[in-house]
């Protein structure tokens, strides 16, 4: 498998504001790769550079083996799928998507053929005389994405595409993006603050915080083996433990990470602590419990009896759940 | 908890409650005492002016008692055909074309710039450059013009000093364009016409441009066009409302005019210069009355032709 992206040491300053700062980051020809991080994170400047928006004020970034500095967006062979989509008001669906066929020169006949193609593949046939501004949101999404998947991009950038949907549509869309990766088996990125999102589609999840990146991994990995208390918490909102906190339960000094439902209620043994709160979440209820001084929240199943606000309860979890992290940061 | 002492439905008494509450319950009254003022200016005042001049141009003028005949006919239209009156419409119509496509040209960078790029305080020079000459007098700016473009004026001065006198007078010895000095040829009237009506283009086209969102000009480089493909087939049909309306200022001005082809530019009369003097010392108002709805039905001719073309699809 080659290398579809590669940033080495890659910054975009604005002034005294580091967009993005000393990035390095490989990207694998046919991944589904996400870009994950709170807005303002440097996660879409890092997707502006690859589209060609921006240029980086230092650094070096290769497409496809090729230098990509000083190549103008619309010399490059990747295309776009944009938050708000950014389809042309001026123009029907069908010319949306022919657009860049347009662009190229490509035959009025034979663009409008690919063009309906590429609406069948998002599942929106017979709706090229349609306006933009007549659409859904979500057919608007399929139409960016026709838009961008109809010029056969060897990199397919997505910034967000989804935000803009309501829940249901959302998980439809993942699904289908998801297939559609598979099937035409080009390189996605694909930018989100939702980390549900990232580790429910990507095949590698780079973690984007203060305009670095701050770790790079399967879902699994960042999920399980999180290396920062940001990371940590950021991702799956995980229970964060100080070095003194794990000395006194007898571990080393270090920061550690303990995912809510790795944590069980037990008769026996365990940590004694506090029940402070219970939401009931519907599959499962979050129990906000204070144990040593500290606030923990776990999750228990729906079965379980769930203890009263103010009841003792104990609570455990097996050694090896507790990941011991490479930094407090 | 504590509850406030204040009513839910607190009473008020008095004539302004009653008039309040029933414009409140009735808000087709209150949007007619708002609107009625306005429309009857308008539609009596304005449109029953212009309406009488409709009415005008279908009378005709007796040619020996130079009375007017109040009887309906066609034949101060046929007189608008004979050629020094249709020389009059070609000539006016062509100089408010130049006028409009030199506007169009002169207004896209400045709108462009002001538009995309202009922020905080140049976006406000940029405002008070395009307004600044609107607030001073016409007649003034007109006179100015003339002082610039005279023979003795400064821009001869200036081909004298480049030492390009010879290229200036090469340009006024062209026919029809040229002319004994800048100041007495059509170029002057041009060159006047184009500056007098640019912020008309201008700030309309801003506005156009202003409303086209970024991420379009970036969504169309990213499907592979260069700057000039973005700007035809993006940038130019989501602006051709400002274009239109921009034009259809400097246009009708332009027709309409009379003052800056009577100070600056040969004799030859132009539609507004016949308008004033049919309607004075000649006083055949049917003529002038004839000649003023030239104007109108080529305006809405361009503005038919412009719907046709698309131009208001992106609105």
């Amino acid at each position: 498998m080659s290398t579809a992206l590669q940033f080495a040491g890659v910054s975009r300053h604005y002034g005294l504001v580091k967009a993005l700062d000393q990035v390095d980051l490989e990207v694998m020809e046919g991944e589904f790769f996400a870009m994950l991080g709170p807005s303002g994170s440097g996660k879409t400047t890092c997707l502006r550079l690859v589209a060609g928006f921006e240029q980086p004020t230092a650094g070096h970034i290769e497409i496809f083996g090729e230098t990509a500095e000083g190549v103008p967006p619309f010399r490059r062979n990747v295309n776009t799928v944009f938050q708000d989509y950014a389809l042309f008001p001026h123009l029907n669906v069908l010319d949306n998507v022919a657009y860049g066929l347009m662009i190229r020169g490509v035959a009025k006949a034979e663009r409008y053929r690919s063009a309906e193609q590429a609406l069948e593949l998002v599942a929106l046939p017979g709706l090229g005389q349609r306006r933009a501004g007549e659409l859904s949101g979500g057919q608007r999404q399929r139409v960016a994405l026709a838009r961008a998947l109809v010029n056969k991009p060897r990199v397919l950038l997505l910034d967000e595409p989804l935000g803009a949907l309501d829940l249901k549509l959302r998980e439809q869309m993942q699904e289908e993006l998801k297939n559609l990766h598979h099937q035409l088996g080009i390189t996605f990125i694909f930018v989100t603050h939702d980390q549900n999102e990232a580790l429910s589609m990507a095949d590698r999840v780079a973690l984007f915080n203060d305009g670095r990146v701050v770790q790079v991994g399967t879902p699994q990995e960042i999920y399980r083996q999180p290396n920062s208390r940001f990371v940590a918490d950021f991702v799956g909102s995980s229970n964060v433990l100080p070095p003194d906190f794990v000395v006194s339960i007898g571990g080393q000094s270090r920061w550690a990470s303990l995912r809510p439902e790795s944590i069980f209620l037990t008769q026996a043994g365990g940590h004694a602590a506090n029940v402070v709160a219970a939401s009931f979440l519907g599959g499962s209820t979050r129990l906000s419990v204070e144990v040593g001084g500290l606030r923990v929240n776990l999750m228990l199943a729906s079965a379980v009896q769930i203890p009263a606000v103010g009841e003792s309860v104990l609570i455990d979890w097996k050694p090896e759940d507790m990941h011991l992290m490479a930094s407090g940061a | 908890m504590n509850r406030s002492d204040a009513a839910i439905l607190p009473e008020r008494q008095g004539f302004l409650r009653h008039l309040a509450d029933t414009l409140w319950r009735h808000p087709r009254l209150l949007l007619l005492l708002m609107l009625a003022p306005p429309v009857l200016w308008l539609g009596v005042i304005y449109l029953g002016s212009l309406f009488a001049l409709l009415v005008q141009s279908f009378f005709s003028i007796d040619e020996f008692s130079g009375l007017i005949n109040y009887e309906f006919t066609l034949k101060t239209y046929r007189e608008l055909l004979i050629p020094a009156n249709l020389d009059i419409i070609v000539r006016t119509v062509s100089m408010a074309a130049a006028v409009t496509l030199a506007a169009v040209v002169v207004a896209f960078p400045i709108a462009f710039y002001a538009a995309r790029y202009a922020r905080g305080k140049w976006k406000a020079a940029f405002y008070i450059g395009i307004m600044l000459p609107l607030w001073s007098s016409y007649l003034v700016k007109i006179y100015a013009w003339k002082l610039v473009l005279a023979k003795e004026g400064i821009l001869n001065w200036l081909f004298a000093k480049l030492h390009l006198t010879w290229l200036l007078d090469a340009y006024l010895s062209l026919p029809l364009i040229g002319g004994n000095s800048l100041s007495v040829s059509y170029t002057g009237t041009f060159l006047v016409f184009l500056y007098v009506w640019l912020p008309f283009m201008i700030l309309p086209l801003q506005a156009a441009l202003e409303r086209v969102p970024g991420n379009l000009l970036e969504a169309s480089a990213d499907l592979g066009g260069s700057p000039g493909q973005t700007f035809r087939h993006v940038i130019m049909p989501l602006a051709l409302p400002g274009v239109i309306a921009g034009s259809i200022f400097t246009f009708s001005l332009t027709l309409g005019d009379y003052i800056i082809p009577q100070i600056i530019g040969s004799s030859r009369l132009f539609i507004g210069q016949a308008v004033y003097s049919h309607q004075g010392t000649a006083g055949n108002i049917p003529l002038a009355a004839a000649f003023a709805v030239v104007p109108i039905v080529i305006m809405g001719f361009y503005l038919w032709l412009a719907k046709r073309a698309g131009a208001f699809d992106a609105l």
